[in-house]
């Protein structure tokens, strides 16, 4: 019955409008649009303090997201955070004493992991540990340091010529 | 006083009733549906009556919600100079909130009352003890396949919605007041999760189609089957459909959080 399939066919363009739209939203307007996760290496590397870094955090060189955090876990023996990165095999050419930071993005963003590359011949490997990193700032820590003057005894108001 | 009183007990008795009924009734027609899948046909006409007969009221005001989403978030987040945010934020209260309930709300006026006003006209007209009669169970053929098309049909619609808001606030933010382009794409990008703020958003759809599926389907097979009677069913499923969709939705929302 002609009147049955051209039902059929519109229904079957009704589904495939809706899941059109689907695609549409998930690849423009969600996170899936942003990074796109091809091939990638694990990298790994220890950070006294993470701060407020969370999984899928990206990870960029020179302000460019090359990679994402995979994991976060705690190192039960040296009681350090364990933090995974997968980096893109497009740049697999990241000299070995590259070192890791974590930085915020804007004084409240949110926090992401920062390259900054070395000058060595050799190249990190799937699997290697950054050996430089440096943890994230905790802008409690600061006050903390500026209001009771901090490890070093350099108190704030102190003249620096005596 | 005391009549007062025991009618308002009456009420309080006979909604709760209402409600044990129609949860009753969703377990007959859940029962009803493998069997009736086999009669695929009746499904996919069903879809098309249900479904994508809704696309255009649900395209329109989705357009329309967007242009407002567009305009209002602008001048409510430029008195910060936070217009950047807009596109996070029409995203993010579209995915998780809007899109879902608005385009609930109007599927259960648009197709809501049709499947109650069909199925209501059939009990009126008594085909449906007709069926019961030669041994045809109406719940299979009559109820099972229109509650299966609101099931599907809600998710695509919510989505659908989505795509046109967003279009929406683009055309009255981007091209009309100016915001950048850039910003309103990429602040989108940055902080809408997929699984979470658009797939649970539409998992609350899936629900609200549900809801609006039995409670239209339900209306019309107990409808008092005179014109009255259908008449007062339609108007039943509208308000019964809006207060369940908006109390699931609290409910949804308190635990997808």
């Amino acid at each position: 019955m002609a009147s049955n399939r051209s039902f059929e066919i519109g229904t079957g363009l009704f589904i495939l409008l809706g899941f059109a739209a689907l695609a549409f939203l998930a690849t423009q307007t969600t996170s899936l649009a942003g990074y796109r996760a091809g091939d990638t290496y694990a990298l790994k590397a220890r950070f006294t303090n993470i701060g407020q870094l969370r999984e899928r955090a990206p990870v960029k060189l020179a302000g460019v997201t090359i990679g994402s955090v995979q994991a976060i876990d705690l190192d039960p023996v040296s009681l350090d955070a364990v933090v995974t990165v997968a980096v893109d095999r497009r740049f697999a050419e990241l000299p070995d004493d590259s070192s890791l930071s974590i930085f915020t993005s804007g004084l409240l963003g949110d926090q992401f992991v920062a390259v900054r590359p070395g000058g060595s011949p050799e190249f990190l490997r799937d699997g290697d540990e950054f050996l430089l990193t440096e943890s994230s700032v905790q802008l409690e820590e600061l006050i903390g340091k500026y209001l009771i003057g901090g490890e070093g005894g350099n108190r704030p108001g102190a003249d620096p010529a005596e | 006083m005391i009549r007062t009183g025991t009618e308002l007990g009456s009420t309080l008795a006979g909604g709760l009733r209402d409600l044990g009924r129609t949860g009753l009734f969703l377990g007959r027609v859940l029962t009803a549906l493998p069997a009736s899948l086999r009669r695929w046909r009746a499904h996919v006409r069903q879809l098309w009556f249900i479904g994508a007969m809704s696309l255009t009221i649900i395209m329109v005001s989705g357009l329309f919600v967007g242009l407002v989403l567009g305009l209002q978030y602008y001048q409510a987040l430029n008195q910060f100079g936070a217009s950047g945010a807009l596109g996070t934020l029409t995203a993010l209260s579209l995915y998780r909130e809007l899109s879902p309930v608005v385009a609930a709300l109007l599927f259960s006026g648009r197709a809501g009352t049709a499947i109650t006003a069909e199925i209501g006209l059939m009990r009126s007209t008594q085909q449906i003890e007709a069926m019961e009669m030669m041994a045809v169970d109406p719940v299979r053929h009559v109820v099972a396949p229109r509650f299966l098309a609101a099931a599907v049909a809600m998710p695509l619609l919510c989505v659908v919605f989505s795509a046109m808001a967003i279009m929406g606030a683009h055309w009255s933010a981007v091209l009309w007041l100016g915001l950048d382009n850039g910003i309103y794409w990429s602040g989108m990008v940055g902080s809408v999760d997929f699984a979470d703020d658009l797939l649970g958003g539409v998992f609350k759809a899936l629900v609200f189609g549900v809801l609006i599926g039995v409670i239209a389907a339900f209306q019309g097979f107990h409808a008092h089957p005179t014109g009255e009677g259908v008449a007062a069913a339609t108007t039943r499923t509208v308000i019964h459909s809006a207060i369940a969709i908006l109390a699931f939705d609290f409910v949804l929302t308190a635990f997808l959080m």
